[in-house]
C-alpha cells in the first residue's frame, strides 16, 4: 500500500481531532478572547515549517553523501512542502497580530527571519525549477537546502535575544516555562501532530508525482533508443 | 474582546483550509498530466 494512501485518512482523522480540540475542549484566552484560537494552527504550521525544512536539509545531506534520487525528491518534495507551510503561517499570523498589535506586519525580528527563511526556500524551488535537469543544479539546490535550515535556530534565539513584539511559545525570555494554560499546550501540540501528518501526506503526494515524471523520462529515453534517435 | 474578531479567527482558519485545498488540487492535477504522458509513451513503446 502506497504511503499517501495510509497518511491521507490517518492525516484526516488527526485534523478533525485537532479541529474539535481547538474550539470545543481549549478555554477561551481571557485577554484576546476567541481570535486567539487561530494560535493552534499558526503554530502548528510555523513546527510543521521547521519539520519540513529539516527534512530537506537531512535528505540534502543524504543526496550529496550518496547520491540517492529518492533522497533528492524528499529535499525537493519538503522544501515544496515547508514553503507551503511558512506561507501559512505567515497568513494566519498577521491576521492574528492585526486585532491584537493593531497591525497586520511589524519588522519584529522572528517575524523578519521567517520571511528571510521563506525566501530561502522559496529560491531554492526557483533553483530547481527553472536550473533544468543538469546534477549540479540538484547539488547547488541541496547545499542552499541545507544551509537554509541555519536561519531557524536564529529564529528561536532572536526571540530571546531581541526585544521583538512576537511571544515565545515554548520558553519565556527569561528561559522559564511557556506560561501557556497546560490544556493549551496540549491542544498545541495535538493540533501540531496533525498538521504534521498533513504535511507527510502532502510530501507524500509530491514524491509520488516525481517519480512517475523519472519514470516518464526513462520510456522517453527508451522510445528515443527504440527509433534510433538517442537524447 | 469584541464579536468583531470573529471575522479574524474564521478568515484565519478559512485561507489555511483555502490553501492546502488549492495545493492538493495543484498535484493532482500534476499527477494527472504525468501519467496522461506515461499512458502516450506506454502505447508508443507497444507500436
Amino acid at each position: 500500500m502506497r504511503a499517501d494512501a495510509i497518511l491521507g485518512p490517518v492525516a484526516a482523522v488527526a485534523m478533525l481531532v485537532a479541529l474539535y480540540m481547538a474550539f470545543l475542549v481549549a478555554p477561551t484566552e481571557a485577554s484576546m478572547g476567541l481570535v486567539q484560537r487561530i494560535f493552534y494552527i499558526h503554530v502548528s504550521s510555523a513546527f510543521t515549517t521547521y519539520f519540513c525544512f529539516f527534512a530537506t536539509a537531512g535528505a540534502s545531506i543524504a543526496y550529496l553523501w550518496k547520491g540517492s534520487e529518492g533522497a533528492d525528491r524528499l529535499a525537493n518534495a519538503s522544501a515544496e512542502v515547508g514553503v507551503l507551510f511558512c506561507t501559512l503561517v505567515m497568513i494566519t499570523g498577521p491576521i492574528w497580530a492585526r486585532p491584537i498589535w493593531g497591525a497586520y506586519w511589524t519588522w519584529d525580528p522572528r517575524l523578519t527571519m521567517t520571511l528571510i527563511l521563506w525566501g530561502i526556500y522559496v529560491g531554492y524551488l526557483m533553483l530547481r525549477a527553472f536550473g533544468g535537469e543538469d546534477e549540479a543544479v540538484a547539488r547547488y539546490a541541496a547545499v542552499l537546502g541545507i544551509a537554509g535550515v541555519l536561519a531557524i535556530p536564529v529564529i528561536r534565539v532572536s526571540v530571546r535575544l531581541l526585544q521583538g513584539m512576537h511571544p515565545s511559545v515554548l520558553q519565556q525570555r527569561d528561559g522559564s516555562g511557556s506560561g501557556l494554560d497546560p490544556t493549551m499546550t496540549m491542544v498545541m501540540w495535538v493540533a501540531t501532530l496533525a498538521v504534521a501528518l498533513l504535511a507527510a501526506w502532502l510530501v507524500a503526494l509530491r514524491m509520488r508525482v516525481e517519480r512517475t515524471v523519472t519514470e516518464a523520462a526513462a520510456l522517453r529515453r527508451a522510445l528515443d533508443l527504440q527509433q534510433g534517435s538517442p537524447a | 474582546m469584541s464579536d468583531n474578531n470573529l471575522g479574524y479567527l474564521v478568515a484565519a482558519y478559512s485561507l489555511f483550509f483555502i490553501g492546502i485545498a488549492l495545493y492538493v488540487r495543484r498535484i493532482a492535477r500534476l499527477q494527472g498530466a504525468v501519467e496522461e504522458e506515461l499512458r502516450e509513451l506506454r502505447e508508443r513503446l507497444k507500436r
